[in-house]
């Protein structure tokens, strides 16, 4: 183990390592501490200049006043239904291209596995004109499915890598032995191959709904109003609305966050396995 | 094999791919080629009553007036910037990891807290930084009063504000290069670790010359995912500033959505030259690590 365990040193040297770890961890949240204390201080505290005291009692009412004055009920609840669609969507369909990629030797494999790949990699500048006016045209624009299509398309390439080389690493024997038996193709999919893929489609669930419900860009481009707005959007406009009102900013910084927050915490064995796919090999 | 399974095997692969291939294609592929031709257009952006493209074909113009153009410099400049700075989460992810191997009690909690930041939106990072950096009541600039007497407001400065956004941007990307070292050291070999030790190696010299070898898988993938970060950020710079002071925090994806859809007017064709120009210099990055990978798949 590298380095070495922190049992094996020196007393003095195991309570300073005590005393560092939670002193590191405060420091490195410190701007994230601040705003959440700042989320429950009351805006008399602020006006008289109290930013980094105590809060004279905790104003649980920015909270309330962020859902009474602004639509982020609303923005709230459409990040949630751009969000699902396309976590459900992108994994299906990377199920089957991971599996066509994986299990046939055809023609041209290799090189649409690699444009998969790298389509994943491209700048979102280069798509935003094309995908815009494509949306515009289709009637999409400033809707649910306008963005959870687009989601859906892109998460593909990503999901694609990771399903391909998940499948690829399951013993092929499997799918041989099943041939022999004169097994149908889907059939193989569908009863020998899927039921195997549960970690993959865990740990892809939990990423692809912490990327899409923190995207911005997309959100930007293809939404316009607070009937369409994921949360993300909705909170960088509300920014320009409250000037100043910081307690409220963090109130919204905090809902916008929580969310996936939850995400991380409920399913973190997945959601580090799928991040860290090809770290190790 | 009879002639029926074979076809089914031949045709399969395809009905497979059909769903998440179309939707790619329509999506990611064709676009980026239909930017490659709207680069060398002046284009609003609109159709005529016919539904009839109204652009001009000007050819390499785009590209001759992004030179002459000195928020395009100064947004190339600043990518540039990031590109440098931004790899610095992977030195300070790899510090982290290496203080936070351990098997004290609790420390599975610490890990995860050290990774906090990169689960939250950018949006919310980049809001969490603004108030952080506020002038007059902000944590940060209340310690540079504290140390040096006058508070800088990194946000309102052209000289600092490009960086005090970089700042911001390592926050999680550190915590991202973190957690890929962390499982790197878990898959370290104990035995190489141990021989090494018993050989009197420690500190630096081992950690140099038997524990990052062994964690250049991470190294690999940390790069490649940082570089990717620094050159596609657009949400911190839109959050924290706008582009502003002046323009002087601009960076390539910040300037082109600026020039192609915003109150500055609706030039598509002149911001499709700037994300062509995005696009150019991450397909150098995006090369190397296919390269990579078309490599590996061939060995096997």
């Amino acid at each position: 183990m590298f380095p070495r365990p922190i049992e094996q040193t020196a007393p003095a040297m195991q309570v300073m390592y005590k005393i560092a770890l939670p002193a590191a961890l405060i420091l490195w949240l410190l701007p994230l501490l601040g705003v959440a204390v700042t989320s429950v201080r009351p805006a008399s505290d602020l006006a008289q200049g109290n930013y980094f005291g105590m809060p004279s009692y905790l104003a649980f009412e920015n909270y309330a006043d962020v859902f009474r004055n602004t639509p982020m009920g609303r923005y709230i609840l459409n990040s949630f239904i751009v969000t699902i669609p396309t976590v459900i969507g992108a994994v299906a369909l990377s199920l089957m291209t991971g599996f066509a990629l994986a299990v046939y030797r055809f023609r041209g494999n290799l090189i649409l596995f690699f444009m998969f790949v790298a389509g994943n990699f491209v700048p979102f500048q280069i798509l935003m004109v094309p995908v815009r006016d494509l949306t515009l045209n289709l009637g999409m624009y400033n809707s649910y499915h306008g963005l959870a299509l687009f989601h859906i398309a892109f998460q593909t390439g990503f999901c694609t890598l990771f399903m391909r080389n998940f499948i690829k690493a399951l013993p092929y024997e499997l799918i041989e032995a099943a041939r022999v038996e004169g097994v149908a193709e889907w059939r193989i999919f569908w009863f020998i191959v899927l039921p195997l893929m549960r970690p993959a489609i865990a740990a892809l669930s939990v990423l692809v709904f912490t990327f899409i419900w923190n995207d911005f860009f997309w959100a930007t481009v293809l939404t316009s109003s607070p009937e369409a707005q994921p949360i993300t959007a909705g909170l960088s406009s509300l920014n320009g609305q409250w000037v100043a009102a910081w307690h409220l900013v963090s109130a919204g910084s905090i809902l916008a966050a929580l969310p996936p927050v939850l995400m991380f915490f409920l399913m973190q064995k997945h959601f580090i396995a799928g991040l860290t796919l090809g770290a190790v090999k | 094999m009879s002639s029926r399974s074979f076809n089914q095997r031949s045709l399969a692969p395809w009905l497979f791919l059909a769903p998440g291939l179309l939707m790619f294609l329509v999506y990611v592929i064709w676009p980026i080629g239909e930017s490659l031709l709207l680069s060398l257009y002046d284009w609003d952006g609109l159709y005529n009553r016919e539904g009839e493209f109204t652009g001009r074909f000007v050819g390499l113009g785009n590209f001759q007036e992004l030179w002459s153009d000195p928020a395009f410099v100064t947004s190339l400049v600043n990518n540039v910037l990031w590109l440098g700075l931004y790899l610095l989460a992977v030195p300070a992810g790899l510090l982290i990891a290496i203080f936070l191997n351990q098997s004290v009690r609790g420390i599975r909690l610490y890990k995860s807290l050290f990774f906090f930041p990169f689960v939250i939106s950018q949006v919310v990072v980049g809001l969490i930084f603004s108030w952080f950096y506020a002038p007059d009541f902000g944590l940060f600039y209340n310690l540079i009063e504290a140390v040096t007497g006058t508070g800088v407001a990194i946000l309102a400065e052209e000289k600092y504000v490009t960086y005090g956004i970089i700042a911001a941007g390592l926050w999680p990307q550190i915590a991202y290069v973190m957690i890929l070292y962390l499982t790197g050291l878990n898959n370290v070999a104990p035995d190489q670790v141990e021989a090494a030790r018993l050989d009197g190696a420690k500190g630096w010299r081992m950690l140099w010359y038997v524990i990052l070898p062994q964690l250049r898988p991470a190294t690999f993938i940390a790069v490649v995912v940082t570089v990717i970060g620094a050159l596609r950020s657009f949400d911190l710079v839109s959050v924290m500033t706008s582009g502003g002071p002046f323009g002087s925090s601009r960076v390539l994806s910040f300037y082109m959505y600026e020039q192609a859809l915003s109150e500055y007017g609706y030039r598509m064709g002149y911001g499709a030259a700037i994300a062509v120009v995005l696009f150019a210099i991450m397909m150098v990055f995006i090369s190397g690590f296919i390269w990579k990978m078309w490599r590996d798949e061939t060995e096997r």
